[in-house]
This record gives structure tokens, C-alpha cells and sequence, in this order.
């Protein structure tokens, strides 16, 4: 039997980014059904220009989301403890988001190692739509 | 709407299952298809041989309301959130949820005086320890708490 190594990230290593295909009307819709949260703001454009946006915007939750898919991967070795992320940009239909982590400190505690990560998530002119942190136990 | 008198007030709370088939459908919502999540076999090659919900899957709970508390049901614009966990959630489990509101601030902004609504989401496993804490901070603006008050 083989032993998996598990990993080991060092202060400033990033993670891959992940480019995510463009948002689409119907993600949003079955995200709204996902998550139970049925604001029409992230689904019905009319109700949308009524709260002064152009268009539907996505759900800040379902960023946060697809900022948790970078770490799925590593699952396997650990899990995430703290999640933290402020919603600063408005996410629209058609967007291109990219989303990205790296390692902000490390601290090792017995047979425990917590990694500290910053991690966003920005549109295609780099406007920041989420920021904030993410702590990793291993 | 003067939310400060409800401050520490919490809800009655529900329990909430954390089933396997809503897990599902919320990895193939945020694009998320994780063996983790959907396959017998992947669980036999996690570190804790368990599947685990994905980490801000505690937002699909019922916490259940704080009696009297009322929002606006549209205009308000999640600011920031939270998730922190005491273990991993585990899928098949009960979960025991509730929440409070535990701030209320206002700070002056471009558009008028802003309120920060700061709610805070409990789970709790069958034997009454905490699993997770999940911090919701929502933000009304001046317009939508005028409409509010009308």
C-alpha cells in the first residue's frame, strides 16, 4: 500500500486560479433553488431594476461558494475551518469570474498544520467582487 | 424600523437535516461535483472516511425568526459573511440551528446613513456542541430603511 504524502504549502504559494465560464441566468436560478434564498433580485430583471440595478446580479453566497470549490481538491487531507469573505463588487449575468487563494501564514500545532489563506474573487477588468480569508486545517 | 431593542434576541430554532440529496444539489449549483460530495466510494479515501458538506452549505438551513424582528423584503445587500467551524459538518447528520442578532451599527455613507444588521447563525450537533458559527452581516441603506418606517 502506498502512503499519500498529503500536502505541504509554504507562506506565499498560490493555488491554481480557476477561470469560471461566463454566469449564466440559469445558475442563478439553480443556485436560488440550492440555497432556498429566492430574492428575485438574483433572478427576475424587472424586480432587479427596481432595487436600481442594470440586471439580475448573483447571489454574494454563490461566489463564496465557487471560492470554496479551490479547496475541494485537498479535501481529502484536511478540511475548512474558518471562512471569511466581504461581498465588494456587484457579480451580473455574463460575468467572468476568476478566483484564487494563496498561503498568507502557517502555523504547526502537535500533528496539526493550519494554513492561513486569502483568498478572491475578481471580474475580467480585475475589479475585486470578494475578499477575505480562509483558514485550512491539515 | 429601530432594530437595537432586539439585540440578543434570538430565535426558537429548528432542526435541519443534512441530507445527502440537498448536498448534492448544492455542489451542482456552485459547480461542485466532488466525488467528496457525491459518490459512496470517494468517502473511503478521505482523511475522516466521512463525507462533509461544503462549507458554506449552513446557509440552506432554517434557523426559524426572531419573534417581532422584521426586514425589508427587498434592498438589503449582504455585506460580509462568516462561516467558523468547531469539526467538519457531516453528511446524514441532524443539526440543531438558530440565530440571533447580535449588532446593530450605523456608519455614514455616500448615499446617506447606512445600517449594519449583524445576525448570527448557530448549529449544534445531537449532544448540544457546537459545529458551526455562521456570521451574516447585512447591510440598509437610508432609502429602503425610509420605506421601511412608511
Amino acid at each position: 500500500m502506498t502512503v499519500d504524502s498529503g500536502i505541504q504549502w509554504r507562506v506565499g504559494d498560490a493555488l491554481e486560479p480557476i477561470t469560471l465560464p461566463p454566469v449564466t441566468r440559469l445558475e442563478l436560478i439553480q443556485y436560488a433553488g440550492a440555497s432556498g434564498d429566492f430574492n428575485p433580485i438574483h433572478t427576475i430583471d424587472a424586480e432587479a431594476e427596481k432595487a436600481g440595478l442594470p440586471g439580475v446580479i448573483a447571489h454574494g453566497m454563490l461566489t463564496m461558494a465557487k471560492i470554496s470549490r479551490l479547496f475541494s481538491p485537498y479535501l481529502k487531507y484536511g478540511w475548512v475551518r474558518d471562512f471569511y469573505t466581504r461581498f465588494v463588487g456587484k457579480v451580473f449575468v455574463d460575468d467572468v469570474i476568476m478566483i484564487g487563494a494563496s498561503v498568507a501564514e502557517k502555523e504547526e500545532k502537535g500533528a496539526e498544520t493550519v494554513y492561513w489563506f486569502e483568498v478572491i474573487a475578481q471580474n475580467r477588468k480585475e475589479e475585486h467582487v470578494a475578499v477575505g480569508e480562509l483558514t485550512f486545517l491539515v | 424600523m429601530n432594530w437595537d431593542h432586539w439585540v440578543g434576541s434570538r430565535s426558537p430554532g429548528e432542526w435541519n437535516g443534512v441530507e445527502k440529496g440537498a448536498v448534492r444539489n448544492f455542489a451542482e449549483a456552485i459547480g461542485d461535483p466532488q466525488p467528496l460530495y457525491l459518490c459512496e466510494e470517494g468517502a473511503k479515501h478521505l482523511r475522516y472516511g466521512r463525507w462533509m458538506a461544503p462549507p458554506t452549505f449552513p446557509i440552506t438551513f432554517r434557523y426559524g425568526s426572531i419573534p417581532g424582528l422584521q426586514l425589508p423584503k427587498s434592498g438589503l445587500i449582504h455585506g460580509s459573511q462568516r462561516f467558523q467551524y468547531e469539526r467538519p459538518l457531516w453528511i446524514g447528520e441532524e443539526i440543531f440551528c438558530y440565530l440571533t442578532l447580535k449588532d446593530v451599527f450605523e456608519k455614514e455613507g455616500k448615499s446617506g446613513r447606512l445600517t449594519f444588521l449583524t445576525f448570527e447563525r448557530i448549529g449544534e450537533d445531537q449532544k448540544g456542541d457546537r459545529v458551526f458559527t455562521a456570521e451574516s452581516t447585512l447591510i440598509v441603506t437610508e432609502a429602503v430603511r425610509r420605506e421601511l418606517s412608511a
